[in-house]
């Protein structure tokens, strides 16, 4: 069976307990939409239709998911050319007189059909120290009140669908931003650590020279299509541009800079105290033994 | 139509020596809890190590665990202690238990969860700033640290990032077909399949470490992700090594049942830790006509002393809705068998009436979310309908309690794919607590092991030829047989025939269907190419799933009692003079599966008395 017998008749003619999917079927070479036609079930939401259609129809058709549920983050697709997890969104709430297109994210490369190659995330993961906490407490245990880690919570909601890096536009349209600048994701894991009651290490010039928190001008796209409604800008994103300002522009601080003539911390120090930099990205394929911490 | 390279691979253009190879200290198969605990001791004790997993890095199963990580920290209840912990899981376990695993869980738990606090991860906090605990099933005091209803997800990402920062390597998107062995009958390697390009690499290791995870997706209605194939179980089978207690398989008692399409998905414990209660269709709170004798004197027989036990555990015995798992899901599905069910056919599990809207949306953020986007129903103003869902399997991979080194010289086993952890029915909580206190004495151990192993391995390439034709095989078959529709069989099979209740000839019609079944899978023939082909990867996780579904149907026929998660209609009650005393071992020998019964290791007597002692 080839894709193209697949192909069914217009909507127009599908009787009405009948839903039409058009997906996008292709690789890095280029790719066109298929419509597939399957009975309607109460209930669904469109991964259970791609799947029905991959059991039936297409069985080699390229999709991620994990736990259709909306707790891991991998289904993440545009439907309508809208970016959403297929596992969270209900048939029920889609228009159903013409197909619903379910397309991959066009935000990272394709690989096959509705899967992207989403490896830039993980290379940006890799460049961000992680936490590092103060002393503990004299008994061992740390202790923190609800109230001052609340706000970091929100930032642990994270699933990391990559939807928020999809639709940035300062990576989505500029593809030279790769390097240079986190993205949505990562600032918010940024916030989380900076914003974290007992991190302490300062990672103010990382994210303002080396991840490019300076380029986000605040379009609030992210938020929008967070499924755990992060409130990424308001919460993180502008908090973080503010800490960027205080640390930079703070006349004493400045003052003392340029009178004991003290360079400013660079992002190499920062960086080479935690040997990040030229890290290869995650998998596969790395020659050479892994860095390997012996804490 | 461009769709890339549609020609069917030949074997001759890929059985060559060049094999993608990479050789590690320590390999860890799975990224889960388990995985990369063992990952982040194995690169501290200074191994090199590689976790490879099916899905991307930080999407495991562990993300989807809810309510909590059970700890006897003793910082809601002083009382507590790792006795109590032991002795509640023991009991829980229905004392099939390996006792020197629970020894080691309960003693340990708290100092890897303390751990994770030092690693960045944000529990919810006590009033003076400690880590929080909640109520849960079958534990007697508030034990189980958690972040609202998403504790998975806080642990996973909280060890993926340290786990990363320790420099281990991750190989992604990569599913382990074969353990490699070498002349000795060690393990030093494995064969995998790039899901991406669907080409072979191999990994050559003085140790690897199994932490694969679970089974569910043998199931039907299951709360377990697409990764749940149980892999790690088949690829210890396949390799020589022993299986035990296959037969206990644990079916939460809430998972939502209505849409269908939502069916089997998880409803934390924590509803009902955090005061949920379950009703019939006529409102009933039936639960105080289940309390079995085992557990009568600790449980609560009125609803007055229930409902004061929440703030008070001195003076009230624990509401029955709190009794272990397998005793509530038995219950559930009695009274929906009565007809006393819900519209759905399943059971009301209310905390709309029990609690403010406020507390429900802080406390169960998830569950709400949950239920409001799939089902339509606020659970802040109305009951939810839930019923039975293959949550776990107690069963696996048989290790040394200590070392968590299996029957086969340099592999370990950790998390779900061992066994003797949990018995015959494993508390909630303590599967968290169990991947990180057994992940990181699998980590310390593998890691030992291959430091201690000089020179490096030798592969052999007969078996990686061998193996890698096999999985190749599947392209050259008439796609007449689609492994989807196996896969849905093999599910209705084990629903059907080996679910909660179970009986000698519903068990031995299972052991036909799944020759069956096996027959057929042998015959499926792939369509399309070999990059990222679900059909294909399906085909191979089948493979799996039969040769453990064929151990868990043995042992449940073998096993002539009903213990925890295993319940036969035959043999209603539990069996205390011998199979009570018995582990059901499978194992594999000459490509047949067999079973015997092997004693089950003796408790020292310093333990044996937590269990006299009058527990109220």
């Amino acid at each position: 069976m080839t894709v193209d017998d697949t192909r069914t008749t217009p909507t127009t003619q599908t009787p009405e307990e009948s839903v039409t999917l058009s997906l996008w079927r292709g690789d890095a070479r280029g790719g066109e939409l298929v419509d597939y036609t399957v009975p309607a079930q109460e209930g669904e939401v469109v991964l259970d239709v791609v799947h029905r259609i991959q059991a039936e129809q297409a069985p080699d058709l390229a999709v991620r998911w994990n736990c259709k549920a909306g707790k891991c983050g991998s289904c993440s697709a545009e439907v309508n050319g809208k970016p959403r997890l297929m596992c969270m969104t209900r048939m029920s709430t889609l228009p159903t007189n013409e197909p619903i297109t379910v397309s991959p994210m066009r935000g990272f490369p394709i690989l096959r059909d509705l899967v992207t190659d989403v490896s830039y995330n993980f290379e940006v993961a890799r460049r961000i120290p992680t936490f590092k906490p103060g002393p503990p407490q004299a008994d061992g245990t740390y202790r923190m009140a609800q109230i001052d880690i609340d706000r970091v919570q929100e930032f642990h909601k994270c699933i990391e669908c990559f939807l928020c890096q999809n639709v940035c536009h300062v990576i989505r349209d500029h593809e030279e931003n790769r390097t240079n600048y986190a993205g949505p994701r990562y600032f918010v894991r940024l916030a989380e650590l900076e914003m974290h009651p007992l991190d302490i290490i300062d990672r103010r010039e990382l994210i303002s020279r080396e991840l490019g928190i300076g380029l986000c001008n605040i379009t609030k796209c992210c938020t929008e299509v967070c499924p755990e409604s992060i409130h990424i800008t308001d919460n993180a994103i502008i908090p973080l541009k503010e800490r960027i300002v205080d640390a930079r522009y703070d006349p004493i601080a400045w003052l003392g800079r340029k009178i004991l003539r003290r360079p400013d911390p660079t992002p190499a120090s920062v960086a080479a105290a935690f040997a990040l930099t030229s890290q290869p990205h995650i998998a596969p394929a790395k020659t050479g033994p892994p860095d390997i911490s012996t804490r | 139509m461009a769709r890339g390279n549609r020609d069917h691979p030949r074997p001759e253009d890929f059985l060559m020596p060049e094999f993608e190879t990479h050789t590690f200290d320590v390999l860890i198969i799975g990224a889960g809890g388990a995985g990369l605990r063992a990952a982040i001791e194995a690169t501290e004790r200074g191994a090199r190590t590689a976790i490879v997993c099916k899905s991307l890095l930080g999407k495991a199963h562990t993300v989807m665990a809810e309510g909590g990580v059970a700890a006897a920290l003793g910082n809601v209840w002083p009382e507590d202690s790792w006795q109590v912990h032991f002795r509640d899981t023991m009991r829980g376990g229905k004392m099939l238990n390996n006792w020197r695993m629970a020894q080691l869980h309960a003693q340990e738990a708290p100092d890897r969860v303390l751990e994770l606090e030092a690693w960045g991860a944000l529990f919810d906090r006590t009033p003076d700033g400690r880590i929080l605990q909640r109520d849960f099933g079958g534990h007697r005091y508030a034990r189980l640290a958690h972040v609202g209803d998403r504790t998975g997800l806080e642990m996973i990402r909280t060890l993926q990032h340290r786990a990363v920062a320790n420099g281990v390597e991750v190989f992604m998107e990569c599913k382990i077909i074969r353990l490699l062995k070498g002349a000795d009958g060690a393990i030093n390697g494995a064969l995998g399949i790039w899901r991406e390009s669907g080409t072979f690499v191999v990994f050559g290791a003085k140790s690897v470490v199994l932490a694969s995870g679970g089974v569910g997706k043998i199931w039907k209605f299951t709360s377990n992700s697409w990764e749940s194939t149980a892999d790690g179980h088949a690829l210890a089978l396949w390799a020589g090594a022993d299986l035990i207690d296959m037969e206990c398989v644990q079916f939460h008692p809430t998972g939502m049942i209505w849409p269908p399409s939502a069916r089997g998905l998880l409803v934390t414990e924590g509803v009902r830790g955090d005061g949920g209660v379950l009703k019939n269709r006529d409102g009933e709170r039936f639960m105080f006509r289940y309390i079995p004798p085992f557990y009568a004197s600790e449980t609560a027989d009125s609803i007055e002393e229930a409902d004061q036990w929440y703030d008070n555990k001195r003076d009230f015995r624990r509401p029955p809705e709190l009794l272990p798992r397998d005793e509530v899901a038995r219950a559930i599905n009695s009274e929906i068998k009565a007809n006393r069910g819900s519209p759905h056919g399943g059971i009301f599990l209310d905390i709309a009436s029990r609690r403010s809207a406020d507390d429900i949306r802080r406390r169960l953020p998830s569950m709400y979310h949950q239920f409001k986007e799939l089902a339509d129903v606020d659970i802040t103003t109305d009951p939810m309908e839930i019923g039975p869902t293959c949550h776990y399997i107690m069963g696996g991979v048989r290790v040394e309690a200590d070392t968590t080194a299996t029957t086969i010289p340099g592999l370990f086993a950790a998390g779900e794919v061992a066994g003797g952890m949990h018995g015959a029915n494993r508390l909630g909580g303590n599967s968290l607590s169990d991947l990180l206190v057994f992940g990181r004495r699998a980590g310390w151990h593998a890691a030992e092991h291959a430091l201690g192993r000089p020179g490096e391995v030798v592969l052999d390439p007969d078996q990686i030829e061998e193996h890698s034709g096999q999985a190749l095989s599947f392209f050259e078959h008439d796609p007449n047989e689609n492994a989807y529709g196996i896969h849905h069989a093999l599910q209705d099979t084990m629903q059907d025939l080996v679910g909660i209740i179970r009986t000698e000839s519903e068990l031995i019609e299972a052991l036909q269907q799944l020759d069956g079944l096996s027959e057929r899978a042998g015959k499926i023939g792939v369509e399309g190419h070999r990059q990222f082909n679900p059909g294909w990867h399906l085909a191979l996780d089948l493979k799996a799933m039969l040769s453990v579904a064929y151990c868990t149907t043995l042992g449940a026929l073998e096993r002539r009692e009903s213990r925890g998660g295993h319940t036969r209609s035959d043999y209603p009650d539990p069996d205390p003079k011998y199979f009570a005393t018995v582990n059901m071992v499978t194992r594999m020998h000459d490509g047949a599966v067999t079973v015997v019964h092997e004693p089950l290791p003796e408790m020292p007597d310093d333990l044996k008395v937590l269990f006299e002692e009058p527990h109220k």
